[in-house]
């Protein structure tokens, strides 16, 4: 029991220590770009684009939502709190059950109570109020988002590049895997492993990146087909260079656009998964805060009489401003980024 | 003992559609510093026999059947992987027929001539100066500035000095340009050749220039073998081939070449079938 208990009272470092090494890992990742010439080019035509901009702040904003939810403290009670709820529980009291945005009692025709304080998005079933419930519910789209992409680029960039490259054995072989993968229905096949898994965001990340890669890994080889045709490939062979300084120095570059896109509007595509397995009861664990799970609940409360519509608006908008930001920005970077242009 | 020497070398490809004889025991031999063409129609073999001499084909579907290929002493089809890696670039240099693909697009060009350097000549400390040195042989002007270029900020004649630096900065024994020119204009065909040749003399290298063109190689050749249909059908020096063919299908690629001045006609063209019927 003790260690259970050590475990417990240093989950907080722990994920504290990951949100610093995240955060660290991407400032690490603009840092060292920014000493690279492409990099430097592509930020300069970057920069002209307001509305790639305006998507990059929007994608920030909600990162730091996030982080500030991941932050945690150890609280009175022997658990543990995050920043987010340090930052509003102040302000903000749970009350005893639905209350509509703004009002002045909780949604009850026969016995109507005052509440405690004002909701800007009113309550839901439980009393919690619902704007921070949606902002905590960032924390869980980013880390699903993150993690089932951190597993699913690699695989699907390395994949796609063997088969393109080595062709013949190597090709069929992955060929053979993925388009067993694709045969199966997505959603059936992530629900399968999901009842088996059991519930978890690190399971939910393992599952989503296990169906996800078969589309990158596909469009990575179409490309290094193509660019492994070119003279340039040749060569680097007659240069003497070896098949892995071909992969990472030559073919790598010629393709990281299309990864670079590939991850922008994957994250939000694996957001909406996440969306729909919550909604299907196997996604997010219970009591984590997550839209799909908001969304899910709203089955009941449309058809009450008067209507809970404030938990699902709240849920679809941020989830329509995330992934909105992220398509634009990934349209972006894809243009900043392409070696064809200038 | 000669640098590169090939006996009776046979290349097949076993495709799908069955099996494509592309070389079929070709014999040639070079001396150090030594400059032989390989002339010949598209498909004659001239490309693959040029790519065979450091393994460059994609094995299978390419099977060497039968020959030897020699360079320096040792046995190229005999190599393993490492001593083929040496051999490319560090002792057989390429510089290929399409300037504006040989290159690759993401990097500016110090990256990839360094790139070449550090592969080969691991031991060269400024790197930049060497490439700068080099660009400059090969008569790029103002090459500290063009170091940051990307290729396609290049004309297609500066690309392809830009691939005969980054050939010779490794300092190959040997040089071979498939078809170097045939993708650039007129004159820029010209320069480049002329280049060549104050080049090859200045780093005393052999050239083996692959071609279709008898026109570019007359001041430029000690030696011509000319390819027809995966064999060499006339060898000699390019005085004896030039002055004085003996081939139907060589004395037909030679007046096939344009002239300037002559008095218009249609040119010829090569007629298969009577070759054939030559025993061709």
């Amino acid at each position: 029991m003790n260690t259970i208990a050590s475990i417990a009272a240093s989950y907080w470092i722990i994920t504290n220590v990951l949100v610093i090494l995240g955060f660290s890992l991407l400032g690490w990742v603009l840092w060292s770009g920014s000493h690279h010439e492409r990099w430097q080019r592509a930020w300069v035509r970057f920069r002209r684009d307001r509305l790639g901009i305006g998507a990059l702040c929007v994608v920030g904003l909600y990162l730091f939502v996030g982080a500030l939810e991941t932050i945690q403290f150890p609280s009175k009670d022997g658990g543990s709190k995050s920043l987010l709820d340090v930052l509003l529980t102040g302000h903000i009291q749970d009350e005893k059950t639905y209350s509509a945005p703004l009002a002045k009692t909780l949604l009850n025709d026969f016995n109507p109570e005052p509440l405690k304080g004002k909701h800007l998005l009113g309550t839901d079933a439980l009393g919690h109020d619902t704007l921070s419930q949606t902002l905590k519910a960032c924390r869980t789209a980013l880390i699903i988002g993150g993690l089932t992409s951190a597993i699913y680029i690699p695989v699907g960039t390395i994949l796609g590049l063997c088969a393109g490259y080595f062709r013949r054995r190597v090709d069929d072989v992955i060929q053979f895997v993925y388009s067993t993968l694709a045969s199966i229905p997505e959603i059936l096949l992530l629900v399968s492993i999901m009842l088996v898994f059991d519930k978890g965001l690190i399971q939910m990340s393992v599952a989503l990146g296990i169906t996800s890669w078969v589309g990158l890994c596909r469009l990575i080889r179409g490309e290094t087909l193509r660019q492994s045709e070119r003279t340039y490939i040749t060569a680097a062979r007659a240069l003497g260079q070896s098949h892995w300084q071909i992969i990472t120095r030559h073919l790598l570059p010629n393709v990281m656009h299309l990864v670079i896109i590939n991850f922008i509007l994957g994250f939000s595509g694996v957001i909406l998964a996440e969306a729909i397995l919550s909604y299907l009861g196997v996604g997010s664990p219970v009591g984590t805060a997550s839209w799909g799970t908001m969304i899910d609940g709203a089955r009941a409360e449309l058809s009450r009489d008067p209507m809970v519509w404030w938990n699902i608006t709240a849920a679809t908008g941020a989830l329509f401003g995330l992934v909105l930001a992220l398509n634009l920005l990934g349209d972006s970077l894809r243009r900043a980024f392409d070696p064809k242009r200038g | 003992m000669p640098l590169l020497e090939i006996r009776n070398l046979a290349i097949h490809f076993h495709t799908e559609g069955g099996v494509v004889e592309a070389v079929k025991g070709v014999s040639l031999s070079l001396e150090k510093g030594e400059t032989l063409a390989i002339v010949g129609e598209s498909g004659s073999g001239k490309s693959v026999t040029g790519l065979a001499l450091t393994r460059l084909l994609p094995e299978p579907p390419t099977k060497y059947v039968s020959g030897e290929i020699i360079f320096d002493g040792k046995s190229v089809l005999a190599m393993k992987t490492d001593e083929l890696r040496k051999l490319r670039g560090g002792r057989i240099a390429y510089v290929f027929q399409e300037p504006s693909t040989s290159l690759n697009p993401v990097f500016t060009i110090r990256n990839q001539i360094a790139e070449a350097i550090q592969l080969h000549r691991p031991e060269v400390k400024d790197v930049d100066a060497e490439i700068i040195k080099h660009l400059d042989l090969v008569g790029i002007t103002n090459p500290a500035q063009r170091l940051h270029s990307y290729p396609h900020q290049l004309s297609g004649g500066m690309q392809q000095r830009v691939m005969i630096a980054m050939a010779l900065s490794c300092r190959p024994d040997l040089l071979v340009a498939d078809e170097p020119t045939t993708a650039l204009d007129v004159t820029i065909q010209a320069q480049i050749m002329d280049q060549f040749r104050e080049l090859r003399s200045k780093m005393d290298m052999a050239v083996i220039l692959i071609t279709h063109n008898f026109g570019i190689i007359g001041n430029f050749a000690d030696k011509v073998a000319v390819m027809f249909r995966g064999k060499i059908v006339e060898y000699g020096t390019t005085k004896e081939i030039l002055g004085n063919p003996q081939h139907p299908y060589t004395q037909a690629l030679i007046q096939c070449i344009p002239r300037l001045g002559a008095k218009k006609k249609r040119l010829i063209t090569i007629d298969h079938a009577a070759l054939e019927a030559a025993g061709a």
